[in-house]
């Protein structure tokens, strides 16, 4: 029996296919795995299965009857609740509040029933590893609970379908230790998810099934174990096995040509800043790529954003290429050849509302023009050149940003950086969100301009990338830097050893 | 959420903040050249024309607070200031005092840019200060009374003709070409579109975010200051009490009826000088046709909220 089927649905938008002929279906107590590159036509599935678009052909059936989801809403009364990577909850007000929101109970009165409403919100969180009291602000829980609470509410509303897409990516190990054991009990109570990520691994150990999209075309759909890891990249991006198997899965190259005694062009000594920064130094060679790693909380973004300006230093000293920073702000940091690509894409990369032009030319805006008046000749050089280098697929220089998929607007960012002709570049998870082609193309670029000779500080989480990309890795912990792997030393091993070293005894705080 | 390539929105969604105002011109106009009396006669249309100058120049300061995603409600007030300064320096000569209702127009802003860039307050928060306080200040300066302005030089800015237009519609005119010129090719006019699109980012990219915000309201107050002494001419008086009253609203009006979206990012400056007009037509059109005021309310109450709704723009996807 099917819980909900997709027979041969097609959606275009004007100039594009998004799905062609796709078929899915999905049984009850079946954690369906949906994979595919940015574009591949994955959030316009979903957005079908949800009632967000309407197929232009095809059929849809639901719990073996045919059916129509005019809105989201229809879609969500019928049980199927839909978990995005941004929790759409309200912040100000209280945990209980968001769970119960629009279906609070109520006294014999018709008032809302406080007591009942608290205690049967502790009682369904406690399911889902949050123990917090449920009368605090949703706002004040860190991000992994708030997702719990998204995921307890969607499970509530009588779900009999429900869509995760992403939704790791905002959470902590812990949580998503505690989340795959929701999924789990999800699954023996007969729900059926549809779970959307780019992380390999934890496809691999929570989904039964899979459908591997590309180009709005279906080109695998079966059991998920049965599916070689090697196999389902390649399928995923259509390139030939062997080569994926020859290049590894990262773009990266290997080691950098680095004059082991060239001076360092950043120097980072001493930075502290109240409570999250204590007494970080490290240092960064012209074409080196040093990795920070640790786990999230560990002070690696607030790192790289003191570095760029852009956070609170209380001591120490940063200098590019032997001259220190004084009182570093971002306008100082990026006129010293430090470019930050922050964690947070939509929020603090992209202006979504302006062009691919705008974004790209954005820091260099003087540097573009005479007497405070834009020269658009030469911003359209520095745009085309860029666009080309990168190969940054938009429809043009004047197309918005916020319309390009991620792995594009995340070239744009680059490309803003770039022109900026920095010494140093800082990258906070560059590769987070984007789909696996454009991924192994930013990374090939880190590479590039490493071998160019710039200083790369490297953030991430994807341990292998961490580890592919960088020539030395700092690791850090509350703050604090507590080991560096060197040469024969970068291995995953070694990193997540360090890591586990660094965190024996103490208890993981909490935020 | 995982954005594809796909760009799907329907034609008139993108039309109707664009070109709506300018369509609704036309049919106004239309109207008024079939049905009422004597609206194309020139003394008529000079009238439209003197009438909505000092708006379009108050409403080109607000477009530009507005494109940085923030709002100036001070703007009244900074009219007032500067109408009850000119007395006071008229002895000086006209330079002079327009020099200092300028000057006055520059500390407001310095104040609302510092209040909102630096201390971190919410502009409409930062500028109700002003709103309240520069008024009082005005008020005090001019000892509350209304004063006669019989300075001939400052009379011909308010009241005076060259090559047939009032000198006020000049005046503006030259206004709307500077401040289009400044949005469109200025680095200073980039970064002001930048930082109403996201402002962590543009701060991130290295640019002078605060001191773009200061210029910001530093033009917009200037610009208002400018109205007020134009009112001053106009009028041949200094009521600090009575200039600028409630043309904060009439500004913020002619910007979003002009398409120019209040969560920033974008400003449409031909767009406001047109919604500034338009909203002058209306009024003008329901008076000639003896309608009374509260349908006039009504008739712009609806312009506003068709206008907001067209300009409704999610900020990123």
């Amino acid at each position: 029996m099917a819980l909900l089927e997709v027979l041969d649905v097609s959606k275009e938008f004007p100039g594009v296919r998004a799905l062609d002929g796709v078929s899915f279906t999905l049984r009850p107590g079946e954690v369906h795995a949906l994979v595919g590159e940015n574009g591949a036509g994955k959030s316009t599935l979903i957005k079908v299965l949800t009632g967000v678009h309407q197929p232009d052909g095809g059929e849809l059936r639901y719990r073996d009857e045919p059916a129509r989801f005019a809105t989201p809403m229809d879609a969500q009364r019928a049980g199927i609740s839909t978990i995005y990577q941004e929790v759409n909850l309200i912040p100000l007000m209280s945990v209980a509040h968001n769970l119960f929101l629009g279906r609070e109970p109520r006294t014999r009165l018709g008032l809302l029933d406080e007591a009942r409403m608290h205690r049967e919100a502790g009682e369904i969180l406690r399911r889902y590893g949050v123990t917090t009291d449920v009368r605090r602000q949703l706002g004040t829980l860190a991000l992994g609970a708030q997702q719990m609470v998204a995921l307890a509410r969607a499970v509530m509303i009588d779900a009999k379908v429900v869509i995760m897409d992403e939704p790791t990516s905002s959470l902590e190990p812990r949580e998503v230790e505690t989340l795959f054991g929701v999924i789990r009990d999800l699954h023996a109570q007969g729900i059926g998810i549809v779970y959307v990520s780019h992380r390999l691994d934890e496809l691999y150990r929570i989904c039964d099934t899979v459908t591997i999209l590309r180009d709005g075309r279906v080109v695998h759909t079966g059991e998920l174990a049965a599916l070689e890891r090697i196999r389902l990249v390649s399928l995923m991006l259509g390139r030939d096995m062997s080569a994926v198997r020859r290049e590894g899965f990262t773009g990266f190259a290997g080691e950098h040509a680095t004059a082991a005694d060239a001076a360092p062009v950043l120097e980072v000594t001493g930075l502290s800043s109240r409570r999250r920064l204590h007494d970080i130094s490290f240092a960064v060679r012209p074409g080196e790529v040093v990795g920070l790693g640790g786990l999230l909380g560990a002070g690696r973004s607030e790192t790289i954003k003191a570095i760029g300006g852009a956070y609170p230093v209380d001591s120490g000293r940063v200098a590019v290429g032997g001259r220190e920073l004084k009182r570093p702000t971002t306008v100082r940091a990026v006129r010293a050849g430090i470019a930050t690509q922050p964690e947070d894409r939509k929020a603090e990369g992209i202006v979504a509302g302006l062009s691919v032009r705008e974004n790209i030319a954005l820091a260099v805006l003087p540097r573009l023009s005479r007497f405070g008046l834009v020269s658009d000749r030469r911003i359209d050089e520095i745009v085309r050149t860029y666009m080309d280098r990168l190969q940054i697929k938009a429809s043009g220089p004047d197309q918005r940003v916020g319309d390009l998929s991620g792995g594009n607007q995340q070239k744009v960012l680059l490309a803003r950086l770039l022109a900026t002709r920095p010494r140093i570049l800082l990258l906070d998870e560059p590769t987070r969100g984007i789909d696996v082609g454009a991924k192994a193309e930013v990374q090939s670029l880190v590479d590039e301009l490493a071998g160019e000779g710039l200083g790369v500080v490297l953030v991430s989480s994807d341990a292998e990338e961490l580890i592919e990309g960088a020539d030395r890795v700092v690791v850090l912990r509350d703050g604090a830097v507590v080991g560096e792997l060197r040469g024969d030393d970068v291995t995953t091993e070694a990193l997540l050893q360090t890591i586990a070293a660094a965190a024996e005894g103490e208890t993981p705080d909490d935020h | 959420m995982t954005t594809e390539t796909v760009a799907i929105r329907p034609r008139l969604k993108n039309w109707l903040p664009a070109y709506g105002v300018y369509a609704a011109i036309v049919l106004l106009v239309l109207y008024n050249v079939a049905f009422t009396p004597n609206f194309l006669a020139w003394s008529n249309l000079r009238i439209q024309l003197i009438q909505v100058a000092p708006v379009v120049i108050v409403a080109l300061g607000m477009a530009l607070v507005i494109g940085t995603e923030g709002i100036d409600l001070s703007v009244g007030s900074v009219m007032a200031l500067a109408a009850a300064l000119i007395p006071l320096y008229l002895g000086y000569g006209v330079l002079a005092a327009i020099l200092v209702s300028l000057l006055a127009g520059v500390l407001v802003g310095l104040v609302n840019g510092t209040l909102v860039a630096r201390v971190g307050l919410q502009p409409i928060v930062a500028t109700l200060a002003l709103f309240v306080g520069g008024r009082g200040l005005a008020l005090v300066i001019s000892g509350g009374r209304l004063k006669d302005i019989r300075n001939d030089d400052l009379i011909f800015l308010g009241s005076g003709d060259f090559l047939g237009l009032p000198m006020l519609v000049w005046i503006a005119a030259l206004l709307v070409l500077v401040v289009a010129f400044v949005v469109r090719r200025t680095v200073f006019g980039r970064r002001l579109l930048a930082i109403g699109g996201n402002r962590p980012a543009t701060e991130l990219a290295g640019v002078p975010v605060k001191r773009v915000l200061i210029t910001v309201y530093v033009l917009c107050s200037v610009l208002a200051s400018i109205a007020g002494l134009l009112a001053v001419a106009r009028i041949q008086s200094s009521d600090a009490s009575a200039v600028g009253l409630l043309i904060e609203l009439s500004a913020i009006t002619a910007v979003v009826v002009g398409g120019t979206p209040l969560t920033g990012g974008r400003v449409r400056v031909l767009g406001t000088v047109a919604g500034a007009l338009l909203m002058q037509l209306v009024v003008a059109t329901m008076i000639k046709h003896n309608l009374p005021s509260s349908s006039t309310e009504m008739v712009q109450a609806a312009i506003i909220l068709i206008a907001v709704y067209a300009a409704r723009e999610r900020k990123s996807r």
